[in-house]
């Protein structure tokens, strides 16, 4: 039981980090309808910012939580103007364009960004000094860190704010009123593009976040990270229903949950047949099924296509 | 449409022509070139390893190892048959992948290389030793470890390592007797290089009467193994056993200290870096044991000056396969001197018959190609340092006690049980 339980805390906290990036892919898509494959490589730049600082504060006199709040500052500020630049851009230009377009676009933009970063940072896996050295907890025999449960608890509160702020703010309704019809939330005097450029920098912002989560937990970065983490993020946001934001919380909790409960499980399940090295291979299949019966997603109800 | 496709053939023509000119063109260029200093004919060794991603450093490794073998041997001038020659190196990059690996060995093979050093994975060296063996061309690899590698009847591929029949046997023995584990956890990379190591590794301690415990495969490319080894926790082992690269061993050994777990933690020479230190971090790291084929640096016959020379050229310190490397080129070097000729048809049974003394000691190949007698060392991380605990010589005289005399002999059950399990 207490195996069970300590797999429950390392599927929540990944999936916590899962949900956040699932926030900017879900964000997007519910807004333009784009799926913006260059997300995972952004929040990819925003760990390595982040890591990059904190290798150059390390050793001096400064307060290690000043110096991670220092460096999650500067990956937000590069990854907000990152992610307002990537769409004025390259999205911007083609938002009347056959929707095939942007998405090759943003393919296009997250290879740049892998590449750009890989001269910038090297192809190296590069570490984070020893700054942390997270406390243990133990309950009911599993444990977990002081690190785990920031993250987690951070995660949390993001996501309650952005829920907060989509709902009872001004700016929130516009962005609400924009997803449900962009034109017509036009002609009520809504600046469109001002939404839009809006919503990639929460998005991006979120996902500087969840970058400086994955280099304090796992204490290391490369250029490719953001590749399979913003597939992941992006089979979240898909899982809990596309451009649901409450959707990508609960696929991104739910993913992190699989992965790791498959991990733990599918050995013993298959009797040694399957490793845990096909952990992913069980977290799309769920996704797979999950379509299958609910083509729309965990939470989101069957859509009526968007102008 | 119809002027745009003549149009197109047009400039296919024309392109096709160009390129024509160029290939005509060239030639007859190193011909002028090579009467020009009459006396230096050019020959080129390949090497090929990781030269970006996570293992980047470790291929990178290798080739300044290589590139200061061939820089010593030009300065030191090199005459073949009353020839003249100055060796070239062509480095590729295999980015540590099967399929990329026998693409780039291929291109060495259309260059022209006459030797090949590489490449760093087993999984690698495998699918590009067929290329070379098709072409010819002798291939010695500084690092893979997997028995396969030399198994597969060419007579082109050596190594100067002991393989995983033999480290994986020492490792096991290790366990089982400086260790006393009892319960054991093995975990694989899924790689050739670190599923080999981790079942010759797990057949010996079976064999030994220790329990293996769990058996979890990761990838090379993951970084998240809080679930593995959270059940891995479940099971309580004494020791847990990584076949794998340092990428992944670093955070590893971090999460299992994250996770509580006590058990002690050894690998292979994949993750004996000083960058898998820097990846789990001091205090995580400390305790950690590694095996690695070849004499420990210092202690290796010509290991003080290389290192120094190293150091002085390339400003960082040796990782792990560098010595073999430079060894690899004088190996071929004195093959062609013994043969009199540079053609590989003619110094590739000149290579099999090699007896040098190199940075890591006597070089001797069997009849398969694998290094005869050769030494492996288990290491330690004290106060942040890879620190020698002991040497074991399979076949040869034990070098530092004489405890580990019989592992040979354990090494010879193990490798007949392992083709049985599978």
């Amino acid at each position: 039981m207490d195996i069970f339980l300590q797999q429950i805390i390392n599927g929540l906290v990944l999936g916590s980090i899962y949900a956040l990036v699932a926030l900017g892919y879900t964000m997007v898509y519910g807004i333009l309808g784009l799926i913006n494959f260059a997300h995972g490589d952004l929040v990819m730049v925003g760990a390595l910012v982040a890591l990059t600082i904190l290798q150059s504060l390390f050793g001096s006199t400064l307060p290690v939580s000043l110096a991670i709040t220092c460096a999650t500052l500067a990956a937000m500020l590069v990854c907000m103007t990152l992610g307002v630049t990537i769409e004025r851009v390259a999205y911007r230009p083609l938002r009347r364009a056959p929707r095939l377009a942007p998405l090759i676009t943003a393919i296009g933009v997250s290879i740049l960004l892998q590449y750009s970063a890989a001269l910038v940072w090297s192809k190296q896996y590069i570490s984070l000094p020893e700054i942390l050295r997270p406390a243990q907890f133990t309950v009911g025999g599993a444990s977990f860190t002081d690190l785990q449960a920031f993250i987690f608890l951070l995660a949390c509160a993001l996501m309650g704010a952005l829920l907060w702020f989509i709902k009872h703010t001004r700016l929130g309704k516009a962005m609400r009123a924009t997803e449900q019809n962009p034109n017509v939330a036009g002609l009520m005097g809504i600046d469109i593009n001002r939404i839009v450029a809006f919503t990639f920098l929460l998005g991006s912002a979120l996902g500087a976040v969840a970058g400086v989560m994955v280099v304090l937990y796992y204490g290391l970065g490369h250029y490719y990270m953001g590749f399979m983490l913003g597939l992941k993020a992006f089979t979240a946001a898909v899982l809990g229903g596309i451009g649901k934001v409450h959707g990508a919380m609960l696929g991104g909790l739910l993913l992190g949950l699989i992965e790791s409960l498959a991990s733990g499980y599918i050995g013993d399940l298959t009797g040694g047949v399957l490793g845990s090295n096909y952990r992913d291979v069980f977290a799309f299949l769920v996704l797979v099924v999950v379509l299958v019966f609910r083509p729309s997603g965990l939470v989101g109800e069957s859509a009526s296509e968007r102008a | 449409m119809n002027r745009l496709q003549s149009f197109a053939t047009g400039m296919l023509f024309a392109s096709a022509l160009l390129m024509q000119g160029c290939s005509k063109e060239e030639p007859p260029k190193p011909a002028p070139k090579a009467e020009a200093p009459p006396a230096e004919t050019i020959v080129k060794i390949g090497v090929a390893a990781p030269l970006t991603g996570p293992q980047a450093h470790i291929g990178t490794d290798i080739k300044n190892g290589v590139q200061l073998a061939v820089d010593d041997a030009n300065a030191a001038g090199l005459t073949i048959d009353g020839k003249k020659i100055k060796l070239q190196l062509v480095a590729e990059d295999d980015e540590a992948n099967p399929t990329k690996a026998a693409t780039v060995a291929q291109k060495l093979v259309d260059a022209k290389v006459v030797a090949v050093v590489g490449h760093f994975n087993s999984g690698a060296s495998i699918p590009a030793s067929k290329v070379y063996s098709d072409a010819g061309i002798p291939q010695i690899s500084p690092s893979s470890t997997n028995p396969k590698y030399t198994q597969q009847g060419f007579k082109t591929t050596f190594r100067v390592v002991a393989n995983d029949d033999q480290q994986g046997p020492v490792g096991g023995k290790f366990a089982l007797e400086k260790l006393k584990a009892k319960n054991i956890a093995v975990i694989d990379d899924a790689t050739a290089y670190g599923q080999g190591l981790a079942d010759t590794f797990e057949a010996t301690v079976k064999a030994g009467g220790a329990k293996v415990a769990a058996r979890e495969h990761t990838t090379d490319k993951d970084t998240d193994f809080k679930a593995i080894l959270t059940k891995i926790k479940g099971k309580k082992p004494d020791l847990i056993f990584f076949g794998g690269i340092d990428p992944q061993a670093g955070p590893m050994v971090k999460q299992m200290s994250e996770l509580g777990i006590k058990a002690k933690f050894m690998g292979g020479d994949g993750m004996q870096t000083p960058n898998f230190i820097k990846l789990a971090g001091d205090a995580s790291a400390e305790g950690t044991m590694a095996s690695m084929p070849g004499l420990p640096k210092d202690q290796m016959p010509g290991g003080a000056k290389f290192l120094e020379k190293f150091k002085g050229k390339f400003n960082t310190e040796v990782e792990l396969f560098a010595p073999m490397g430079y060894d690899a080129v004088f190996v071929f070097v004195e093959a062609m001197k013994r043969a009199k000729s540079t053609d590989p048809a003619k110094f590739l049974p000149e290579v099999a018959k090699t007896d040098y003394k190199g940075v890591i000691g006597p070089i001797a190949f069997d009849d398969k190609g694998d290094l005869k007698n050769g030494p492996i060392t288990v290491y330690v991380v004290k106060g942040g340092k890879w620190e020698t605990m002991e040497v074991v010589t399979p076949g040869g005289a034990p070098e530092a006690k004489p405890a580990d005399a019989p592992a040979p002999a354990a090494a010879e059950p193990a490798k007949a049980a392992e083709p049985a399990k599978k």
